[in-house]
């Protein structure tokens, strides 16, 4: 047993029992999470580990930049599309080219419609669970669900005590046929849920609703894209001609196919109007007493920008979402953030599972080095069992990248508090309103309800975004403009010999960045931070931990067995663990010094 | 009371009647007599729903993505209704040893009756990564896929990770990821391989709807995919076609030719060499695919996609053709007249039309 304190402010505690959570599931990828938890079940100690490692940038190595696009997509196919917008704007900044308006209209309605159709997704079924209990639902009465819909969400038309009673007949079917499927081993006798009966139904109900029309939503992606998931983009544009009025617009955008994405995009912000911010309410009433997890987010938080409103300025005055850095809890003071500084944004490796040459501690992106090395030595168990991770040694497949050597967090509740703090205008006045139809004080922010809330709220602004980017796009139609795709520099052979740029965005877990390098027309570097990079970080040089270990730290357990408050705060990041990177030889055995990065978005 | 096929099929609409016409209909499509149809209705009336184990592998989730956009069945239908998803580690409740425990227990109680689905593939490689680059309960993920393989019904290789390897198989592969047939020990069981990245929604709850409803594997071409899906090129049923018989074709993104819909051969388009189903079911509930958007097909169902050239690069040689194997020497001539026009491809097209004409008979 050890007590120490971290530089970023956590007394850690390795006495008391250790808990082990592996896998972490309901996230994309893998992950494990090791705690100490004391004699009052409280947590005072918190390892995190990336449990995955695939290895993308070196595959990226002397490859054709525009096709770079297509291999970082495939980083997540969740956030699917980030990557890809990412990837060639990085391009499109190393070469100097500009795309038309409507390809920004375009590729904006894109990203926006990942942000709904992420956070949706992520909140019913990823998340809910942690706060749901389905075995409760079936002791509703669905006269009172009906009751309690229809005053959360008057205007959902679906709430019918008979509507209500089918759902409880089909989800009573299929429990009392013994195959409980994904809610199998749940922790449903668990004191941590709180909610009634009647809530529990509607929730329920809703998980049930929004897997069935969240694939409307990427639709819109279908038409822009030709399939989702995984849409195509390009580099210079977006594929998608479009023709309104002349031979062959049946083939290309025309007005049947731009009237049935106006439709979805009505359709969306309807259902997250009447059914995903009201349950975020009704859920937040029983839970606002839980108000663990806050970890760094009241500390230090960071975000990139995004969703340039006119095409090619990402200036902070142009980005629609915030850019900035906020330390020590600070917010009279945004601090600038410099995505080509090299003393700003830096990745150490002293507790991953890599190497640096001897005497290198903290590198930028486009310096970066990755030398996989994959060691549990002086772990309890063996190489190919481990039992618990020596979090003083190497423990995860993550690197821990540091904004002027601080752990920072990233993702919605990061980009809104540095949005309030700047007075974004439409994201105030949703928290403003939140904080008071839930009676808390804005320091309730600094939470795992906090994060899961501003997620909500996101969905909600991006699903009106998405229209104002669709009226922006018809206006320029309007104005007579179609282009989509400038042409510029499309042909390598007008490429200067040497460039490099970095390209950036918001996902919906937060602050992503690549950084590419090209010589001769090929990808001489890629590299990828990406959000869960700095959430999962593991410790650094100095000891700091990272964005998921502060949040665990000080939770009460209700049941060591039953990890449900762990997972509860780990899912409020929406972890995204499939992406790593690094770079090996062709010969796949000596590891060369290029550029690299670890884990997902 | 377990909920079954039938009771789903009432749920939705479907009358006793039109159930039990389904069930003649089903008979007559497995080429059994009418004295059938009662056993397959009497098996959809009672069958308890089939243990699914869904494996995760080393992967980026598009395929579990795309298995939730299904239009029809819903992916809501499957999980509540057709199958029993026991274990999939991206939507579960439980987690930890809760959720681990569970492939134990189905594996000894549903022993050879379950299907195990791999999204991914292990990473192979044992030297700096330790055969450790995708680690699940603090062991190698290889150690999982194995075990539940071993006593498995059947294997469905979700995707293009766990068909081919994918992206993170592509050169020089530095986890040595490896796709599920070629995995050493993998045992016997039969693999059905669904690659695409990701596949195509409907086809993938088609692929398991289609095993549900004739309780058997679908048939299957000589590398393991399921023939009605994946026997015919995207180029052999593309709706743009008739402007590469024509010679019309799109020079560069946004030009007049891309507007009016013609052929994107010449951007790089791999069609002609892709087998899938995207230019016929396309994709989210028949709504568009690729090429109908304007990109040209990148060939994501095909074994080692990544490393056949750049995606923008023309296919310098289209070594097959026409929509049957056996038309290949038309398709050649077809392509050799390309540019010269309609005439040719009138011509081929009515060879092609009296030999098809011919298979009919």
């Amino acid at each position: 047993m050890s007590i120490k304190t971290t530089p970023n402010g956590y007394t850690l505690n390795t006495g008391g029992q250790r808990v082990v959570v592996d896998p972490v599931t309901r996230i994309e990828g893998h992950m494990r999470a090791e705690v100490n938890i004391d004699e009052n079940n409280i947590i005072t100690n918190a390892v995190s580990s990336g449990t995955i490692w695939r290895g993308l940038e070196v595959i990226l190595k002397g490859r054709d930049p525009r096709d770079a696009w297509a291999f970082v997509q495939r980083i997540c196919g969740v956030c699917t599309g980030t990557h890809a917008l990412t990837s060639v704007r990085s391009v499109e900044d190393a070469l100097g080219i500009n795309i038309p308006e409507n390809a920004n209209s375009i590729r904006n309605i894109m990203q926006l419609s990942l942000q709904v159709h992420d956070h949706l997704v992520h909140f019913y079924h990823l998340h809910a669970l942690d706060w749901v209990n389905p075995m409760n639902a079936l002791k509703a009465d669905p006269k009172a669900t009906s009751e309690l819909q229809q005053e959360v969400a008057p205007h959902h038309p679906k709430s019918s005590p008979g509507y209500f009673r089918d759902v409880q007949n089909r989800l009573k079917r299929f429990v009392e046929s013994g195959q409980l499927g994904p809610f199998k081993n749940g922790y449903w006798t668990n004191p941590a849920y709180l909610l009634p009966p009647e809530a529990d139904l509607m929730a329920v109900t809703h998980y049930l609703e929004a897997l069935d029309f969240q694939k409307e939503i990427m639709k819109t992606r279908t038409i822009f894209g030709g399939k989702d998931t995984h849409p195509n983009w390009t580099v210079g544009g977006v594929p998608c001609p479009i023709n309104m009025d002349g031979v062959g617009g049946v083939g290309a955008l025309n007005m049947v196919n731009l009237n049935q994405v106006h439709q979805i995009l009505k359709d969306t912000k309807t259902f997250v109007d009447d059914v995903y911010l009201p349950d975020i309410l009704a859920i937040g009433k029983f839970y606002k007493g839980w108000m663990y997890g806050g970890g760094l987010s009241s500390q230090n938080i960071l975000a990139y920008g995004d969703i340039p409103d006119k095409a090619n300025d990402y200036s902070l005055e142009n980005l629609m979402m915030p850019r900035g850095a906020i330390i020590n809890g600070n917010l009279n003071e945004i601090h600038e953030v410099d995505l080509r500084d090299p003393e700003q944004i830096q990745e150490f490796v002293p507790h991953s599972w890599y190497k640096y040459p001897d005497g290198v501690k903290g590198l930028h992106p486009w310096d970066g080095v990755t030398d996989p090395n994959f060691d549990v030595s002086s772990a309890k168990g063996s190489k190919h069992h481990i039992e618990e991770l020596d979090e003083n040694a190497s423990y995860s497949w993550i690197k821990a990248p540091r904004w002027r050597g601080h752990a920072m967090e990233v993702g919605p509740l990061a980009r809104y508090v540095i949005g309030y703090a700047q007075g974004h205008e439409y994201w105030s006045d949703q928290i403003n309103r939140f904080l008071k139809d839930l009676d808390v004080p804005v320091d309730a922010l600094f939470s795992t309800l906090g994060r899961t809330a501003t997620r909500a709220l996101e969905a909600q602004w991006a699903a009106d975004q998405q229209l104002y980017f669709f009226d922006k796009l018809m206006t320029n139609i309007k104005n007579g403009d179609s282009s989509t795709h400038g042409g510029e520099l499309w042909d390598p052979e007008e490429w200067p010999s040497e460039a490099k740029g970095v390209g950036f965005s918001e996902a919906p877990r937060g602050a992503l960045g690549h950084w590419i390098r090209i010589k001769d027309k090929k990808i001489e570097n890629y590299q990828c931070v990406v959000p869960t990079t700095w959430n999962g970080s593991p410790r650094d040089e100095a000891g700091n931990i990272g964005a998921f270990e502060a949040s665990l730290m000080n939770t009460k357990v209700e049941r060591p067995e039953e990890p449900v408050e762990i997972l509860r705060t780990l899912h409020s990041f929406d972890p995204c663990l499939a992406c790593s990177t690094h770079v090996m030889s062709e010969d796949g055995e000596e590891l060369t010094t290029v550029t690299t990065s670890p884990i997902g978005s | 009371m377990i909920e079954t096929f039938y009771d789903v099929m009432r749920r939705q609409g479907i009358t006793r009647r039109s159930f039990l016409k389904y069930c003649s209909l089903t008979a007559a499509a497995m080429g059994l007599g009418p004295a059938f149809a009662p056993k397959i209705a009497h098996a959809m009336e009672t069958k308890p729903r089939i243990p699914v184990l869904w494996l995760h592998g080393l992967e980026c989730t598009c395929c579990s993505e795309s298995f939730i956009r299904s239009a029809h069945p819903l992916a809501k239908d499957v999980i509540l209704s057709m199958i029993s998803l026991d274990y999939d580690t991206l939507i579960m409740a439980a987690a930890g040893h809760q959720a681990e425990s569970i492939i134990d227990e189905i594996i000894e109680k549903y022993k050879g009756n379950y299907i195990l689905a791999c999204e991914g593939n292990p990473g192979l490689d044992e030297g700096k990564t330790g055969g450790m680059s995708c680690i699940v309960g603090g062991k190698p993920y290889t150690e999982q896929l194995r075990r539940v393989a071993k006593d498995a019904k059947a294997i469905i290789s979700w995707g293009s990770c766990a068909s081919w390897g994918c992206v993170q198989a592509a050169r020089p592969n530095p986890t040595g990821a490896t796709p599920i047939h070629k995995v050493p020990d993998i045992g016997d069981a039969p693999i059905i391989k669904v690659p695409g990245c990701p596949p195509i929604a409907e086809v993938m709850t088609g692929v398991v709807t289609y095993m549900l409803t004739f309780d058997r594997l679908p048939s299957l071409d000589r590398q393991g995919r399921p023939l009605m899906f994946y026997s015919q090129r995207i180029h052999d049923k593309c709706y743009r076609r008739s402007h590469f018989d024509a010679g019309q074709f799109v020079e560069k993104f946004d030009d007049e030719g891309a507007r009016k819909g013609y052929c994107l051969y010449k951007m790089g388009c791999k069609g002609p060499t892709t087998y899938n189903a995207c230019s016929t079911i396309r994709w989210n509930g028949g709504l568009s695919f690729p090429i109908q958007a304007g990109h040209p097909c990148i060939g994501c169902s095909e074994d080692g996609f990544w490393d056949k050239g750049g995606f923008y690069d023309r296919l310098t040689s289209i070594d097959q053709f026409g929509i049957e194997s056996n038309a290949d020497d038309v398709g050649l001539a077809a392509v050799a007249a390309v540019g010269v026009g309609v005439a040719a491809h009138a011509a081929a097209s009515a060879v092609k039309r009296a030999q098809q004409k011919g298979d009919q008979e």
